[in-house]
Formats: C-alpha cells, sequence, structure tokens
C-alpha cells in the first residue's frame, strides 16, 4: 500500500509554524522586561501580571463559551499576550480592581465582539490602555519610583521622564541615558528598561515572528523628527536621545505595533505603517496635551491598515 | 381604541425606536446623555416638537406644495422648537443650562423630520398625534436608558443620587467615547433581543 503516491490538494510545503508558537515565543520575548521589572518595582508587579492574565483568558473562555457558543480557544495563548502586554502598560501602583476592568476592556470592547483573534481591527492591550487612561486619569499616572531592592516602601512617586519635559520641570532631574536603558525611572512597569526589551525584540527578529521595517521605521521617524526640533532650539525641545529611551517608545514599537492582526502584511506598507506611528508619537509628545504619545498613535494606525493594505498590494504573477 | 391605533402608538417604544432600531437623531443621542436627567430633559422637549409638528403637518399636508415641503416642514419645527427652548430657558434655566445649543438643534434632529416625511403627511392628524408620542416616548425611553448606564457608570449616581464613591468611577463614561461604547452595546443588545423574538415568531409559525 505505501508504494501508492499521495495526492493532496495544495499547499505542499508546511512550516511547523502555528498561532500557538508564535503567541508563546511572544510571551518568551517579554520574560527579560517582566524580570526587571520585577526588580525594580516588586511584589504588585506580579501581582498585577497574574491578575491581568488570568482575567483576560477568564473572559475569552466565558464569552467564547457561554455568549458565542464556541470551542474556547484559549490554549492558542492570544489572551496571555494581551494580559501580559496590558499588564506592562500601567503603572505598579494599579489597584486590582482596575487591572480586571482593564482585562475586561481588551477582551469584551476591542477583541470578542469584532469576532475573536485574527478579526480585531485594533490592538486589544493598547485599547484598554487607552481607555484605562482616559477612565482613570488619576491612578493610572501615578508612577511609583523605581527601588532597586526589593522595596516594599512604594509609597514614593515620581514623574516619568516624559511628564518632566511636559510640565516644564526641571531638565536636570531627567535620569541619565544608563538609567533609562537599563530601567531606573518611573514609568509603566514594562516599558522602562530598554534593553531588556530589545533582547526580546532581537529573539522575536531572530525567530522571525516580527520583521525590522515597522520598529526600524517607528524609532527612526521619532528619532529624526525630534532631532530636527532639537537642532532648530535646543532649549525647549529635548535631545532625540530621551525621546528614544523614555515613555512606551521600544515596547510599543517592537511589541505592540508589530501585532501581525493588526499591522500591514507587505513590507513597504509596514514602512507606511511605522512612519505614521513614529510622526503621530512625536507630534502628540511635543503638541499635544498628554506627555505620550505611542498608544494613542498605534491604535490611530491602525484603523488605517485597511487602506494601507489596499494601497500597497504584493505584485501579483501570471496575471 | 382599536388594535392598529394602539399599534401606531407602542410600535415608536421598541420595534421601531428611533434610536436603537432606525438609528436617527445619533448626535443628541451621543451629547446630551451624560445624566438621566440631561436625558429625560432632552426626550420631552423632543417629544413636544415631535407631537405638535406631527400634527400640524398633518393638518396641513394637502396645503403645503410638494417641491416646497420640506422648508415649510423646517419652518413648523423650528417654531415649536423656538417654543419648548424659550420655556425652558424661561422656567428651567439650570437644564437649559447642561442641554445648551442641543435644544435649538432640535430643529435638524432626524427624527422629527423623518417622521414628518415618513408618516405625518401620509396619514390623518389622529394618527400622527399617535406616531409622534409614540416616537417621543421612544426615543425618551433609550435616552433614559443610555444615560442612565453613562450616569452610573461614569458618575456613580443615579438621578443625582451618589450611589458609587468617587474613586470607583469610571470618567471615560461621561465623555465622547463612553457615549459611542454604551450606544452601540444597548443597540446591540436590542438587536439580540428584537432576533430572538423573531425566530421565535418564525418557530411558531413553521408549527
Amino acid at each position: 500500500m505505501d508504494k501508492l503516491l499521495h495526492i493532496s490538494g495544495s499547499p505542499h510545503v508546511h512550516s511547523d509554524e502555528s498561532v500557538k508558537k508564535i503567541m508563546w515565543s511572544v510571551v518568551l520575548s517579554l520574560v527579560p522586561a517582566f524580570l526587571v521589572s520585577v526588580y525594580y518595582f516588586g511584589l504588585p508587579v506580579i501581582i498585577l501580571t497574574l491578575v491581568s492574565i488570568g482575567c483576560c483568558v477568564l473572559f475569552e473562555y466565558l464569552i467564547q463559551r457561554y455568549m458565542l457558543h464556541q470551542k474556547p480557544s484559549v490554549d492558542d495563548g492570544s489572551a496571555v499576550v494581551t494580559g501580559l502586554l496590558l499588564a506592562f502598560n500601567v503603572p505598579s501602583s494599579l489597584p486590582i480592581w482596575i487591572m480586571v476592568v482593564g482585562a475586561l476592556v481588551a477582551i469584551g470592547i476591542a477583541k470578542m465582539p469584532y469576532g475573536g483573534l485574527g478579526h480585531n481591527p485594533f490592538n486589544p492591550a493598547l485599547v484598554a490602555r487607552v481607555t484605562l487612561l482616559i477612565a482613570f486619569p488619576v491612578q493610572m499616572t501615578t508612577w511609583p519610583v523605581p527601588t532597586p531592592i526589593w522595596g516594599f516602601a512604594d509609597a514614593v512617586t515620581g514623574p516619568t521622564t516624559l511628564g518632566l519635559i511636559k510640565e516644564g520641570g526641571d531638565l536636570t532631574q531627567l535620569p541619565s541615558y544608563v538609567d533609562m536603558l537599563i530601567g531606573q525611572m518611573g514609568g509603566s512597569f514594562g516599558e522602562v528598561s530598554a534593553i531588556a526589551l530589545l533582547i526580546g525584540a532581537a529573539f522575536l527578529l531572530w525567530k522571525r515572528i516580527i520583521t525590522w521595517h515597522i520598529p526600524v521605521s517607528f524609532i527612526a521617524t521619532v528619532f529624526i523628527i525630534a532631532g530636527i526640533f532639537h537642532m532648530a532650539n535646543p532649549a525647549e525641545y529635548v535631545n532625540p536621545m530621551i525621546h528614544l529611551l523614555s515613555g512606551g517608545l521600544i515596547l510599543g514599537a517592537c511589541f505592540m505595533a508589530t501585532d501581525m492582526v493588526t499591522s500591514p502584511t507587505s513590507p513597504w506598507g509596514m514602512i507606511v505603517f511605522g512612519c505614521g506611528c513614529g510622526l503621530l508619537t512625536i507630534i502628540i509628545r511635543i503638541f499635544g496635551a498628554y506627555p505620550e504619545g505611542v498608544s494613542f498613535s498605534i491604535l490611530l494606525m491602525n484603523a488605517v491598515v485597511p487602506l494601507i493594505n489596499k494601497g500597497f498590494k504584493p505584485k501579483q504573477f501570471a496575471h | 381604541m382599536s388594535n392598529s391605533k394602539l399599534n401606531i402608538l407602542t410600535k415608536g417604544f421598541f420595534k421601531e425606536n428611533p434610536t436603537l432600531i432606525l438609528v436617527l437623531g445619533c448626535c443628541p443621542t451621543l451629547a446630551v446623555t451624560t445624566s438621566v436627567v440631561n436625558a429625560l430633559g432632552m426626550g420631552a422637549a423632543t417629544t413636544f416638537v415631535l407631537l405638535m409638528s406631527n400634527m400640524l403637518i398633518s393638518a396641513l399636508k394637502n396645503v403645503i406644495p410638494d417641491k416646497v415641503r420640506i422648508p415649510s416642514y423646517i419652518v413648523i419645527i423650528a417654531t415649536f422648537v423656538s417654543m419648548i427652548d424659550l420655556l425652558i430657558q424661561g422656567f428651567l434655566p439650570s437644564l437649559s443650562a447642561s442641554l445648551g445649543v442641543f435644544i435649538p438643534l432640535i430643529v435638524v434632529n432626524c427624527i422629527v423630520l423623518g417622521r414628518a416625511e415618513a408618516f405625518a403627511n401620509k396619514n390623518t392628524v389622529f394618527d400622527s398625534l399617535l406616531d409622534g408620542l409614540g416616537m417621543g416616548i421612544g426615543f425618551t425611553i433609550a435616552l433614559t436608558l443610555i444615560g442612565g448606564i453613562r450616569e452610573i457608570l461614569g458618575s456613580g449616581s443615579f438621578l443625582g443620587f451618589q450611589l458609587i464613591p468617587a474613586e470607583y468611577n469610571m470618567l471615560i463614561f461621561v465623555l465622547a467615547p463612553g457615549a459611542f461604547l454604551v450606544f452601540g452595546f444597548v443597540m446591540a443588545a436590542v438587536r439580540y433581543i428584537v432576533n430572538k423574538r423573531e425566530e421565535k415568531k418564525k418557530h411558531c409559525a413553521a408549527e
């Protein structure tokens, strides 16, 4: 019998990639940043991350099981990634019940009503983050100061780097580049350490889960425009390196903007997407009311992804 | 009252709810539903205008030339809107302050013009009265529902009574994004109930 030829329809070449594998690789790539934030912000980081992931998975399971009457597909890990990224985008002093609300918004508003994984036009973690920012402006912008021991005295709060710039505070208080690289600065707990995030991004690039187009064009646009402003008036506009290393730029550019579902499919489309994100980010940072604009800019660009995909169609052969 | 008359009155409550099923008058729905009081005030003002303009347009339907009917409707509607605007300014100044420009904007509310065009210029005065009343009540129900949800979640109160402590309030529901979110989910819920009902009816008919 095994002499018979097997005939099957295309595709004939298979890769061992699956949604599950990709999602767990993303989770793995975020571990360094997680460890750094545990080091700086202590126990609340672990609790908030577990609550966020747990609630995202639970809500997705409940909605699929009891509202959509589908077979739950939570084991694909996409809810875990959403929960992890959402947790990375909040300050470590956030009350736990707000984290639960955030998970509900991410899954119950931004993901499942559109049809679940692969159908959501906007990044669920970012929708939840922006919703929380508008709903709880005080709790979402109270930044604990990182204390690099297992410090439980987390009553001290301070401004973020970008907050300091926006409010025209004393610019000599800005953290040094080394501090910003390793994560010794105020901010959402997952975004502080540039090095840990870049290690994760390198892992994703090596695994070919993301390509270089979006992160590089995103970060380069921010850097170049911030550089032009800095050269024009160094007294008012800070060094572009500060824009690069502060806020959620690296986290957003490498892990949020590159979300496969909500980013363009073609290389040139990705570059346009990345440049658009960068442009909006720097406009919000310099001229906007909010000190940080990464999440808003990615969401705004998410909305035009169908248009970008239409404009940059891959070449059709044999047509 | 015969069954068909009752049907004209009640169809606006749910089955042909102007806001949630016909999706008319979205602008005031999104803008003024920050609290139940605002929603009720807006609903009452619109109901008054709907009722009066429907009646008058229905009575004048044979006199108004077809070519200039829309401007004529606008003049009639604007008359009643000016009346209710001045009344609210005079007797309920705080409501007038919180509703602001949205009372004068009832003139261009598509529910009022829509009912004039779709119903009042084809039906008798009494039917138009019932239709205007029903649609107005339906609009008020929808606004109050959305306003209630937004007030409870956004300011933690209902009709001004504090139910939830201020630290648990979600500011987003008082702002514009909350209006879109609540509107969308209420609409989805109503659609779900309507679909369920129709399925049941089909099921019964099949048996």
